[in-house]
């Protein structure tokens, strides 16, 4: 009888133990394993209908057509006004996408003693070139920025741009800007449908890819009473390959082999 | 064996004051976060996919959206029911659920999570100041 007692004692006590461990182990079970199972991959991906399509988007600047400063302005407020580009003071905070530069800073290999008036005296709109062997691209070590394979436009990816800046040493053309400090407070009038970019991150020109995807022109281009063209440069039938064909056009520092897709007629 | 019984007391002390959080806490849960939807997205129902889903896995989604529009340049989200949508977290998120602090962060701050995401997307596209 001893150890029968002794034996259900045992029992008892390790059913109390038992019963005592259920709600722990309740409580850490309900953290795991979501309500939702199923149906996960049953959606589709695909491009806007309305998306303008193109091997390798290029622009043709003619600058016949720009006499001032004031030629420029257009193009490059609506820029600033849609992509929430801030305005700082201080000129080594300076973000830019397109801006104005005189010829000897444009075309430093294509400077002669004596230059053509005209050409010496107008400014001259640059932005990122969107090269077909972006040197920005091979120094990213994220992939942040990469060439975007359906159209060529060179793209920033903010979300995983760690800010090494690398890209900026790279780029020949000076055209990438960094965030020394949140841009937010200094845009003057916030497009909401863009959005702002964060302290620590480069930025530069998209060619307005978000337009473009949704069967817009680049917002320069629309701005710009015809001095901007914009088309496939691999189309034989394009608007720019007419354009190249039927003028003389120069490139920024083609020598080094970036193969820029920005055009100019001087 | 004659240390039997101060094992097991030791055990028993071990497992009440290993359990006793749990104790302490039985039925105390704090309430789950009290939701509200706009008229807008009430009237639509259905979000771009189950409730269940986007309650879960909103944010594997919004990864997935990123992914195919900035690298991939597809703009448009269908669903299963074949309803289109614009990938974009500002003006299609944001649109239907234009009550940022009431949806967004009274979870995100129940759960202690700082999504960066509002960093950059303007969070409320539709709010007249």
């Amino acid at each position: 009888m001893e150890s029968s007692r002794r034996h259900f004692l045992t029992i008892a006590g390790l059913a109390a133990l038992g019963l005592g461990a259920k709600p722990v182990l309740n409580a850490l079970a309900s953290g795991s394993a979501g309500e939702f199972t199923g149906g996960v991959d049953a959606f589709k991906l695909k491009p806007n209908d309305k998306a303008l399509k193109a091997k390798q988007w290029a622009m043709v600047i003619d600058t016949r057509k720009i006499k001032q400063a004031s030629d420029l302005e257009p193009m490059i407020a609506a820029c600033n006004k849609i992509h929430n580009i801030p305005t700082f003071e201080d000129k080594r905070h300076e973000i830019k996408w397109i801006w104005e530069d005189e010829y000897h800073n444009v075309f430093p290999t294509a400077e002669n003693k004596f230059l053509n008036d005209r050409v010496e005296h107008i400014p001259f709109l640059v932005l990122c070139n969107h090269c077909e062997n972006p040197p920005c691209v091979r120094a990213c070590p994220t992939k942040a920025t990469f060439k975007r394979e359906v159209d060529g436009i060179v793209m920033m990816d903010f979300h995983r741009c760690i800010g090494c800046r690398f890209c900026m040493a790279a780029c020949p053309y000076g055209s990438r800007s960094f965030n020394f400090t949140d841009p937010r407070p200094f845009i003057k009038e916030v497009n909401k449908e863009f959005p702002t970019r964060m302290k620590g991150v480069v930025e530069k020109c998209d060619f307005c890819a978000e337009r473009i995807d949704v069967g817009q022109l680049p917002a320069c281009v629309e701005a710009s009473n015809g001095i901007l063209t914009f088309g496939d440069l691999y189309d034989p039938k394009s608007n720019v390959r007419e354009l190249l064909k039927s003028n003389f056009t120069i490139r920024r520092k083609q020598s080094l082999g970036t193969e820029p897709c920005v055009y100019y007629i001087v | 064996m004659n240390d039997r019984k101060y094992i097991i007391a030791g055990l028993v002390i071990f497992i009440a004051i290993f359990t006793f959080p749990f104790w302490y806490n039985l039925g105390k849960a704090s309430p789950g976060p009290d939701i509200k939807l706009t008229e807008k997205a009430k009237a639509a129902k259905q979000c771009v996919m189950p409730t269940g889903y986007m309650r879960a896995e909103h944010m594997h989604l919004l990864d997935i959206w990123r992914h195919a529009v900035v690298r991939n340049s597809d703009r448009t989200f269908v669903n299963a029911s074949g309803k289109e949508f614009t990938m974009s977290l500002s003006n299609t998120c944001l649109d239907c659920h234009s009550n940022k602090a009431e949806f967004c962060d009274k979870c995100h701050d129940y759960a202690s999570v700082r999504p960066y995401c509002f960093d950059c997307h303007i969070d409320n596209p539709k709010e007249k100041k």
